[in-house]
């Protein structure tokens, strides 16, 4: 069982709705000011990209349909700065002393800004996993979609592809896997690769019958048909 | 352990989003752990640096020089480097060219990954609850909401970003464009034929 945020395929939506390319990149002010404090409070280093996807999924059902898409990071990254210890939730009452704190000197300056998001944050690295699979090599997704490592964790195997036959259509090298990062469980590197889905392996009514799905899934998410 | 109490910390920050946003700001700066003044050149950054024009000058290349095509479509994350275009988002890239019998289209159904150093930050339908939940199901249905509509004779291939790995669609060259340069045939490429969710423009 996933969580809200995993809604590949759900019906009920309703139409998207297109924008011209030359809308605001920011439609509020205060979009622009979530995205950089985001931004800006990650490169203090106390968490991973995983570790704040999972704090955006880890918002209530409720709060996570409810809030707009800018509301969920600000949210998030606030609940992310009190569990890792770098607010309290006197700073958030607005009661906690103005001393300088011990991560100040890790500040993303202004002048750093341009070379910080330049590099960069690469998510391959070496392994001793060795690949399985080949390209052209038919696969099946693991079923229920789960967090094997903790309970109720992150993953990114979509619930739509769980128990899937599908098959490698590229190997992307080994990369950290999201199931122990989000967790500070360590980056336990494996293979990813692309895996190609028929439409009609994942919907009851495909649109076309040669229509298809790519998803990119880690080793541990697949095994042999 | 996940932690799903209930009293998340966020709800001791003002209800409003801009106000949200702007209490948790003032408490950083004044803790010394931002600078508002890199959030600045991190909002100018992506609002007037970083964005579409940056693809389009890539597939606008590839367009024109079949060697760069080759060596793009092989290994899409160096050949962009070679540009300038590499970062946050953007570190692992993969171009899917779009061919008479197959139509390429990206989203990201677990949350909004999106290939930051090409394309910028994500628009807001890329963003929505209505495409990622229907992009992957019947993504012709969500084509015609952008007045696409494909032949019978054309696949749909839809790429669910679901790693760090990130996708960008080489659209087609549309027809009569023979004599244009790299700038004019540029100026063709719209955000949305990048995403595979439009087709470039046609010279007027």
């Amino acid at each position: 069982m996933t969580r809200v945020h995993d809604m590949g395929g759900r019906f009920g939506d309703g139409p998207v709705h297109p924008e011209p390319d030359d809308a605001p990149v920011f439609a509020e002010d205060w979009h622009a000011r979530a995205l950089a404090v985001t931004l800006a409070a990650g490169s203090l280093g106390q968490w991973n990209i995983d570790i704040s996807r999972h704090a955006r999924e880890r918002l209530s059902p409720k709060d996570y349909t409810r809030f707009s898409y800018y509301e969920k990071w600000i949210s998030a990254l606030t609940d992310l700065l009190v569990e890792s210890g770098v607010l309290t939730e006197e700073d958030l009452r607005g009661e906690a002393d103005k001393e300088e704190h011990p991560l100040a000197g890790r500040k993303m300056k202004a002048e750093a800004v341009a070379g910080v998001l330049a590099s960069g944050g690469p998510a391959d690295r070496p392994s001793s996993v060795p690949a399985e699979y080949a390209v052209g090599q038919e696969v099946v997704t693991t079923r229920p979609t789960a967090n094997r490592l903790v309970d109720g964790g992150h993953t990114r195997l979509p619930h739509y592809a769980a128990g899937a036959k599908g098959r490698i259509l590229m190997v992307h090298g080994t990369h950290v896997l999201p199931d122990s990062s989000a967790h500070r469980l360590g980056d336990a590197p494996e293979p990813l690769y692309a895996v190609v889905f028929p439409a009609s392996e994942l919907w009851t009514n495909p649109e076309h019958p040669n229509d298809e799905v790519v998803l990119d899934l880690w080793q541990s998410y697949l095994g042999p048909v | 352990m996940p932690h799903d109490d209930h009293d998340h910390p966020h709800t001791l920050l003002p209800p409003d989003p801009a106000l949200r946003v702007k209490a948790l700001e003032t408490i950083l700066t004044r803790k010394g752990l931002i600078d508002p003044a890199a959030l600045d050149e991190i909002i100018d950054t992506y609002q007037n640096k970083i964005g579409p024009q940056n693809g389009a000058r890539v597939v606008a290349k590839a367009w024109t020089d079949p060697d760069f095509k080759a060596a793009l479509l092989k290994d899409a994350t160096s050949v962009v480097a070679d540009l300038g275009y590499y970062g946050r988002q953007g570190e692992h890239m993969v171009v899917v060219a779009n061919t008479p019998e197959q139509h390429n289209m990206v989203v990201c159904t677990l949350c909004s990954c999106y290939p930051w150093p090409l394309l910028g930050i994500p628009p807001g339908w890329y963003k929505s609850d209505a495409y990622r939940a229907r992009a992957v199901r019947e993504p012709r249905k969500v084509l015609a909401e952008f007045g696409v509509t494909l032949p019978e004779t054309s696949s749909v291939c839809v790429w669910d970003s679901t790693a760090e790995v990130r996708y960008l669609v080489l659209p087609m060259r549309p027809e009569d464009t023979d004599g244009l340069t790299e700038d004019e045939l540029a100026a063709l490429v719209t955000r949305d034929s990048m995403i595979g969710t439009g087709l470039p423009k046609v010279p007027s």
